[in-house]
């Protein structure tokens, strides 16, 4: 399995802190990678310097086989990737319609792409041409994934897409997205709901105060107990 | 964009119109205050004119602050620069300004006011590129090189047209008033009050109906996803930046010919009114800018009609009322 993306020995600060203290990690094509960790970990901030958002003050970023580390956002994206935030972001004064439109960056909105996002997120044919910032919190996060894969993408990044969401809704958004990896796409998830990382993720890397202190596959962490409590401080039975 | 039937929209959210009746409750309070109807509508109009040319002045402003969160201190430089660039044409044809034909007025204002705009626009590209990127980010910087920047720019305009004030009479056809029963408008605030108009339309539809005005919406309230999404936001700004130089600069050829003169320093007291429209309409607003333009214009107006030792401080005392109700303008668009 060829890797999509690749981080070496990457440092990020931010002003006087160092959050990023050398990164290494691959991200396997078509696979679901799973960035777990505690707080403050770094997670966001790996994701946020993949993106171009906080640059990379050391290492090497590369996506299918291109350095793209000191590129600018928007020419990050425009090499297909799609980000999902922590905050979700939707822009709330512009209606669901007009964030996709947004999205949708190289021509109109692709009506069979549209029909397979609303077969999994109905709220958002419903609330089509409400405003964004009317919606509740589980419908703004499924607007905000849609607007990531409106058009399809090389690599998704997607930051704690379940935080603070019902459980029928976390439950809509796991099935999404493995929907969206059955279709073949690559993902770094952020994730601290153990459950939804078992159930979605293919391998794991786990952070700690700015390093990666485990890598392996997902399934073997899900197994071993121990290794869970001693690397995230839990167990997988505390959050089933 | 793919037409999806809403089947079930959420209720719309009541639209906000408590800062549009203000300046509709404000003007009819004012009717028994002032108590002559013709005063009154006097006074209205000229409060509706003036605020019409703050608001073209204000409009790009409050943009370049909502969207890229700069001070720009030196927008008033435009505004001068607008207004001395229409003496080039208005100086050299002044026999067709005087003449009694309003085609042959037209004929050279319109070319006058769209050459202001393009050296406007110009030298908006120049200070974005020069003085602005540099400080991105850093607003006591912004602040100390926009302001030396507008400093620049007026010892140039001294060092080029001399100290003197330019006059700048009005056209002949534009000159004079309609007189309705009792009532005279002056025909060149009713100009005013239509081009504002007309701006205030154009920006809503281009703010509305097309992808750069989604961007621009957008990126007011989040510049950062905007270029997640793959735009390039400080191109999008450089052309913000632009066309609003290019609206200061029209603003500044209406307001001379308002004031029939153009002296360097023109803009020193406009640059207050301004910034004060653009903190009470609400940083990145549109909609909020053109009515704390009209507010503006009427507090100046009425204040000075009713209570003239009070017209230094009266928008000093509207802005503080306006952000004791709303902290962060009429409409707050940005979370800034």
């Amino acid at each position: 399995m060829t890797d999509l993306l690749r981080l070496s020995g990457v440092h990020t600060h931010i002003g006087r802190y160092h959050i990023l203290q050398g990164i290494d990690l691959a991200v396997p094509q078509g696979q679901v990678t799973m960035l777990l960790g505690r707080n403050g970990a770094g997670k966001t901030t790996t994701l946020r310097t993949i993106m171009g958002l906080w640059q990379a003050s050391k290492g090497e970023i590369t996506l299918a086989g291109e350095r793209i580390e000191s590129l600018a956002t928007p020419d990050i994206a425009r090499r297909g990737v799609g980000y999902v935030p922590e905050s979700m972001a939707v822009f709330s004064d512009l209606t669901v319609k007009e964030n996709l439109v947004l999205a949708a960056r190289d021509g109109p909105l692709d009506d069979t792409q549209l029909d397979w996002i609303f077969g999994f997120f109905p709220a958002l044919r419903r609330f089509w041409l409400s405003r964004a910032g009317s919606l509740s919190g589980g419908q703004k996060q499924m607007l905000s994934i849609a607007r990531a894969i409106v058009e399809p993408r090389k690599l998704l990044l997607v930051d704690e897409p379940t935080k603070g969401l019902a459980p029928a809704i976390v439950m809509a958004l796991i099935e999404c997205l493995k929907e969206i990896k059955r279709k073949g796409a690559t993902i770094l998830l952020v994730e601290q709901n153990f459950f939804a990382a078992r159930e979605l993720g293919d391998n794991v890397l786990v952070m700690d105060n700015g390093t990666i202190v485990h890598r392996g596959e997902m399934a073997a962490l899900a197994a071993d107990v121990s290794l869970q409590e001693r690397l995230l401080g839990l167990s997988l039975g505390a959050h089933q | 964009m793919s037409d999806i039937a809403a089947t079930d929209p959420l209720p719309k959210p009541k639209r906000d119109l408590a800062p549009i009746l203000l300046p509709v409750a404000l003007a009819v309070l004012m009717i028994p205050l002032i108590g002559s109807t013709s005063s009154w509508l006097t006074l209205t109009v000229a409060s509706l004119a003036m605020g019409m040319m703050i608001f073209i002045m204000a409009s790009g402003l409050t943009l370049v602050f909502g969207l890229m969160d700069v001070l720009n201190f030196g927008h008033g430089a435009f505004i001068a620069v607008g207004a001395y660039v229409a003496t080039l044409v208005l100086a050299p044809f002044a026999a067709s300004i005087q003449a009694d034909s309003l085609w042959m007025n037209l004929a050279v204002l319109a070319p006058a006011a769209l050459l202001s705009m393009a050296v406007s626009g110009a030298l908006g590209l120049v200070v974005e590129r020069v003085l602005i990127l540099p400080v991105y980010g850093q607003h006591l910087k912004q602040i100390l090189m926009t302001t030396g920047g507008l400093i620049v720019a007026e010892q140039t305009l001294y060092a080029l047209w001399g100290p003197q004030i330019i006059p700048m009479p009005l056209p002949t056809s534009l000159r004079g008033s309609f007189i309705l029963g009792d009532v005279a408008i002056a025909k060149y605030r009713v100009l005013a009050m239509l081009i504002g108009l007309a701006i205030f339309i154009a920006i809503q539809l281009v703010l509305n109906r097309s992808k750069v005005g989604l961007l621009i919406r957008a990126g007011v309230e989040n510049r950062e996803m905007v270029e997640a999404l793959g735009y390039r936001i400080r191109r999008l700004f450089l052309g913000v930046f632009m066309t609003g130089s290019a609206l200061a600069g029209l603003g500044g050829v209406m307001w001379a010919l308002y004031r029939e003169q153009v002296h360097a320093s023109m803009s020193d007291d406009l640059t207050v009114l301004i910034f004060i429209v653009v903190i009470i309409g609400g940083l990145g607003s549109i909609g909020g800018c053109f009515i704390g333009a009209i507010l503006v214009a009427m507090v100046a107006n009425y204040g000075g009609f009713l209570v003239p030792k009070l017209a230094l401080v009266s928008n000093i005392l509207l802005m503080v009322a306006i952000l004791m109700w709303r902290p962060r303008g009429l409409y707050a668009v940005t979370s800034r």
